[in-house]
């Protein structure tokens, strides 16, 4: 079975970073993005590849050029990340609460 | 019911702030950090090494529904019962760098308590990799289910 890729994989690569911050300001094609880059052609399109299986980059069809956008559901603002965050943390403390109040009523 | 947890990250800045009162004395929230039986057990992670003392050091390990193991591990800088531990905190082989944790327990009444958990990452990037850290593990688990089900 082929592995699932995941955001992780797609963030953890500089060049990744760096077609995700172009993509940030405006769509581009795949050649316009290989332009800011010395790497060849097919190393980038490798690249905007891993984000798409991501989906953090979506395809539109405009005439004969393909455009990359970012899907603003795959990035979104560090703002959005807090809520799963704290309920992460929630959760584990209120497990601690839980395993801290069996512990003292064993005593 | 609305959370306990309170999460402060100022954009810019390379560290978070997590606070919450707990519903126990200080001195079982104290222990909670500082037994590894108790450990395991609210963190849902194996305790292979704990050292709990100035210089001393730990190693917790953790295994997905599909059998991977992850590491984590740190070193000790403080540990000053029923008011703080200084470690720092590192996962073995993810980009996310290492981490300086500082803990601050404090008693509100005899039966109530509060965390103050300051967490210092490597680098504005790097805090903010790792605040979207459960969000993503949300995802890669929605996918490892996915799989479940599509290989069945």
């Amino acid at each position: 079975m082929k592995l699932r890729r995941d955001v992780f994989q797609a963030i953890a690569d500089p060049t990744r970073r760096a077609i995700i911050s172009l993509l940030a300001i405006q769509a581009l094609t795949p050649t316009a993005i290989a332009d800011n880059f010395e790497s060849s052609r097919q190393t980038i399109s490798k690249h905007i590849q891993i984000l798409a299986e991501c989906e953090i980059l979506f395809q539109e069809q405009k005439g004969r050029e393909i455009y990359y956008h970012l899907n603003p559901n795959g990035m979104k603002d560090i703002a959005e990340f807090i809520d799963p965050f704290r309920k992460f943390w929630d959760e584990r403390f209120n497990e601690l609460e839980t395993v801290m109040k069996n512990y003292q009523s064993k005593r | 019911m609305e959370p306990k947890t309170s999460i402060v990250a100022v954009d810019g800045k390379q560290e978070i702030v997590i606070t919450r009162n707990f519903d126990l004395p200080v001195d079982l929230l104290f222990k909670a950090y500082s037994e590894s039986e108790l450990i395991e057990q609210w963190m849902g992670t194996k305790v292979l090494k704990y050292d709990f003392r100035v210089h001393g050091s730990f190693r917790l390990q953790t295994t997905d529904q599909k059998g991977k193991q992850y590491g984590f591990h740190g070193v000790i800088h403080d540990f000053i019962p029923n008011q703080k531990i200084i470690r720092t905190f590192e996962m073995e082989g993810m980009p996310f760098g290492v981490q300086l944790e500082i803990y601050e327990f404090k008693k509100l009444t005899e039966s109530t308590s509060h965390l103050r958990q300051l967490i210092i990452y490597q680098s504005v990037s790097h805090r903010d990799e790792n605040l979207k850290l459960p969000f993503r593990q949300g995802i890669t688990w929605a996918h490892n289910r996915i799989e479940e089900v599509l290989s069945v």
